[in-house]
This record gives C-alpha cells, structure tokens and sequence, in this order.
C-alpha cells in the first residue's frame, strides 16, 4: 500500500498568515488563516510594512494552532511547502523564513510554491483533476488563462497587459468611495443597479486570450466626470452594475473560447474574484450546456490560504522536486 | 507650473513621447510619475518599456509594488500607491542606484527616498483622450534631455 502524505504548507504573500496540513493533496487535516484585512481598511490597501509586522507576530501562534488542530506530530510530516512568489517581497520573506528555520530544525524536505499553483490547486479539494484542465485565475494582482496537459505543469496562454480584474474593481470602487476591498462591495451594488451604461469591452485581437482592463477603467472616469459636467447623478448601483458586466463577459468568452479551443474537460476558477457573484453566475450559465466539466470553489478557498499551497505542494513533492537552503522570496515569480 | 509642457491627444502620443525618452536615458536614471487614476501613468511606462526593448508584458505593478523587466537595460517599474502612510523601504536605493531605469508611479508617497536628480513628470487628464504633460527635470542631465526632447 502506498504511504500516505502529510504536508505542511506556509502561505505569507499578502493579507493572510497562513499554515495548513494537507493529506495525500486532497483532504484538509487543519487550515489556520489569521487575516489583517481589518488592519488595511484604514490604508485601503495592504500596507507591506505593516503586513511584515503582523506575519512576524503571527506565524508562530498560527503553526502551533494548525498542529493542535490537526493533532499531529512532526514525525508523520513528510514535507514543508511555502508560497515563495509572487507576493510582497517582506511579507513572502516571513513565510519562507519560517519554513526554511522549520524544514532545517526538522529535517524535512522544503519545497517553494507558486502562490497561483496553489489558487489552482485549491479546486482540487472538491474534485480530482480531469486534462486538459484550463484555468481562470482572477485576483487583485493576477489576470490569466493557465493551461494545465498534466500535473504540476502550467501554461499561461493568456494574461492582463494592464490591470489585473480584482484590482480594476478596487479602483472603480476607489472611484466611487467604497471602502477598501472593494471587490465584494461592487458585486453587492451591482446586483442593485441596472446595466444602463454601454462600457466597452476589450476583446483585444482575433485569437488573443490576453485581457485589458484599462481602457474600462478610464471609461468609468470619463462617465463619471462627464456626468458631474453635465450637473447629473449617476446611481453608484448602475455604475457598479456596467462596471461588472463588461468584467464579466469578457472574462467569461475568452474562457468559454479557450475551452473550446484546447478542449478542455475541465475549468476551473481561481483566486478572490472567484468569489464574485456575477462572475460564478455567468459561468455557470455559459458552460451549462456543454460537457465541460466547470468548477468554481466553495468562498473559503477562494481567499488566500495555505491548504492550497500544501495541495499545489503535495503535487511537487510526489513528482520528486525540492528547494535547497537558498530558497528566497521571488516578488516576480513566473508560473511554469 | 512648468516650462516643459505638452498635449496628448491619445494613447499613441502619450507612449511615443515615453518612447522617444526611452533612447537618451542612461542607467541609473530615475522617473518619477504623478497623476491621477487613469492620468496615464502605467500607459507612459508601456511607452517607455517599448522604448528600452521590453519583449514582455508591462502590466500593472500596484500589487507587487514592482516588478522587473529586462531590454536593452533594466527597467524598474513601480508603484508605491500602498506604501502611503508607511516608512517602508523596499531596497530603493539598490534600485535608484542601480544598472537599470526606474520609473516610480506615485512617487510622492515615497518622497524622502527619492534621488536628488531625477525627471518628474505630472499628468493631468484633460478629456477623454487628451492629457498635459508637465516636465520637471532635477539636474543637468534632465534639464538637457527635456530641452532636447520638449524644447
Ligand atoms: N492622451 C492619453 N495619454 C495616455 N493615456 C490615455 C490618453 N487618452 C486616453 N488614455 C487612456 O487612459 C488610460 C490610462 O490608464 P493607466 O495608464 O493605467 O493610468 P494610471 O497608471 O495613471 O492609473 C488608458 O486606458 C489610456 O488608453
Ligand atoms: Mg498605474
């Protein structure tokens, strides 16, 4: 019988201080997340000097939860993974400090994971992995179609060549004095208003899986600066409501088109924006119809946490790859 | 207000001047870039990333704060947006002194890590597709560029 695999992964790229243990890649044993979003809200944004701080305070009381909570011991662990890019570069540094500190005194292999592998990884917690796999990975910072052929391999077929989606919505939401994030605040209005503004969509060239949201974000500030110009009220409900919907179809045909195109059995969505409403709705409903099979993760997984790293981890220990002792935080990591 | 100004009547404009100040910069240069929410200063970048012969994709730097890309020399790109209200140094000395050019969006935010020579340039949006340009250059060698590039 084949032994059964217990890792542990570190999750410190942004907001959350995260420390979960995994077995055998698919089942959760304990998931700790400590997050500081409360702290950011006054900044509207994460503020990486403060994030520093707080995953310095944390990380310590966060690995003694997760053990407790899972109660096992050290000797069942069979490796330590941890987010090393792409993130902020003081807020990556704890995480893999902590895991290289932990890995050494412990004697266990370390293994450094993409922070996006880990998003995508996060879907396997539900259900096994059919490739073709296509992913959609929508966040603040990151934009992309990953194509998946096997295991542990990614391609990026397809990427932002401004804005990342999550952060387009914590700008308009910026614009219309929402507090920070604004994500979640953009969907809640938009289920509210009416979609009565014609913004534009960037379809980009024939063919391009790329995506654009720049010239949308230009285009809610001309709407609005026009409107103030003309003495008018714009409803914030109908602003977020066009805002979303142009988001939404872009993101939903270029997905439903790759699909297609690389015959994928598989999609799966990835990172926060996963979370928005209108875009699983859309989702849905576009792939209602066809074989694919579409998978969007339950909320909790959507948000950063280290289960998902443990997941993407457990992937990169079976298929025999290892960090050495210069593992460092990588800001710019590229996923391949 | 400044004596080196200009229109932009679109995009194109706004990323060829960027471009064309691309080809006399030398490394170490640092550019500092003000403006409002889609004044254009990510979209200058772009110009000016073609310029170095940037192959990749310049997107947006304000959630990684910066990101790195190599041409003809290294450019830093960066946002500091998020490091208002924050002493945070994320090593911009190694940048500001470094073999590459960096350009700095919302530079004021990180004021006192700001060399002294170095280009300012402030966008202000005036309509849709028009912007004003507004040079303010520290030192000899930027004084001489803007008069050569704007003059
Ligand atoms: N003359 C112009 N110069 C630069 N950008 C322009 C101009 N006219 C319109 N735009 C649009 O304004 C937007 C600028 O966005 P971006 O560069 O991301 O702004 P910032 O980085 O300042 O927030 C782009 O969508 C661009 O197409
Ligand atoms: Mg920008």
């Amino acid at each position: 019988m084949k032994k059964d695999n217990y890792i542990v992964g570190i999750e410190t790229s942004c907001d959350e201080t995260a420390v979960a243990i995994v077995k055998n890649g698919r089942e959760i044993i304990s998931n700790v997340v400590a997050s500081q979003i409360e702290s950011h809200k006054r900044f509207g944004g994460v503020v990486p000097e403060i994030a520093s701080r707080h995953h310095v305070e944390q990380i310590t009381i966060v690995l003694e939860e997760a053990f407790e909570q899972a109660a096992i011991e050290w000797e069942a662990i069979d490796a330590i993974t941890v987010t090393e890019g792409p993130g902020l570069v003081g807020a990556l540094l704890i995480g893999v400090n902590s895991a290289k500190a932990l890995a050494f005194a412990k004697q266990k292999p370390l293994i450094g994971v993409h922070h996006i592998a880990g998003h995508i990884y996060a879907n396997r917690f539900e259900q096994e992995f059919q490739f073709p796999l296509l992913a959609l990975v929508v966040s603040g910072g990151h934009t992309e179609l990953v194509l998946m052929k096997e295991h542990g391999h990614f391609e990026v077929i397809g990427e932002t060549r401004d804005d990342a989606a999550g952060e387009a919505y914590d700008k308009v939401a910026r614009m219309l004095n929402l507090p920070y994030p604004g994500g979640p605040h953009i969907d809640r209005l938009a289920s509210n208003g009416e979609e009565n503004i014609k913004f534009p969509r960037a379809w980009l060239e024939e063919g391009s899986y790329d995506f654009s949201f720049s010239g949308l974000k230009s285009s809610v500030i001309n709407t609005i600066h026009n409107a103030k110009q003309r003495g008018e009220q714009l409803k914030n409900e109908d602003i977020a409501a066009s805002f979303q919907a142009s988001v939404v179809e872009v993101l939903t045909e270029k997905t439903f088109k790759a699909a297609q195109q690389y015959h994928a059995k598989q999609v799966i969505v990835a990172g926060g924006v996963a979370a928005n409403q209108g875009l699983r709705a859309a989702l849905q409903e576009k792939f209602s119809d066809t074989d694919v099979s579409l998978l969007i993760p339950p909320l909790k997984l959507c948000t950063d946490n280290a289960a998902m790293i443990a997941a993407a981890g457990t992937i990169a220990y079976q298929q025999g790859k290892r960090s050495g002792w210069d593992l460092n935080a990588n800001p710019a990591l590229l996923l391949e | 207000m400044s004596e080196y100004k200009m229109e932009t009547h679109s995009e194109k404009e706004t990323t060829q001047i960027a471009q064309r100040l691309a080809l006399v910069l030398k490394p170490g240069d640092v550019i500092t870039l003000e403006g409002d929410l889609g004044a254009g200063k990510t979209t200058f970048t772009k110009g000016l990333a073609n310029g170095l012969g940037v192959k990749r994709t310049v997107n947006s730097p304000t959630f990684t704060i910066v990101k790195e890309y190599q041409g003809e020399l290294p450019l830093y790109h960066m946002d500091v947006y998020r490091l208002e209200n924050s002493e945070e140094d994320i090593g911009f000395d190694e940048y500001f002194n470094g073999d590459g050019i960096s350009v700095v969006e919302w530079a004021h935010f990180i004021e006192s890590y700001l060399p002294e020579n170095r280009l300012n340039i402030n966008i202000t949006y005036i309509d849709e597709h028009k912007r004003l340009l507004e040079f303010f250059p520290y030192g000899d060698h930027f004084k001489w560029i803007i008069s050569e590039l704007i003059g």
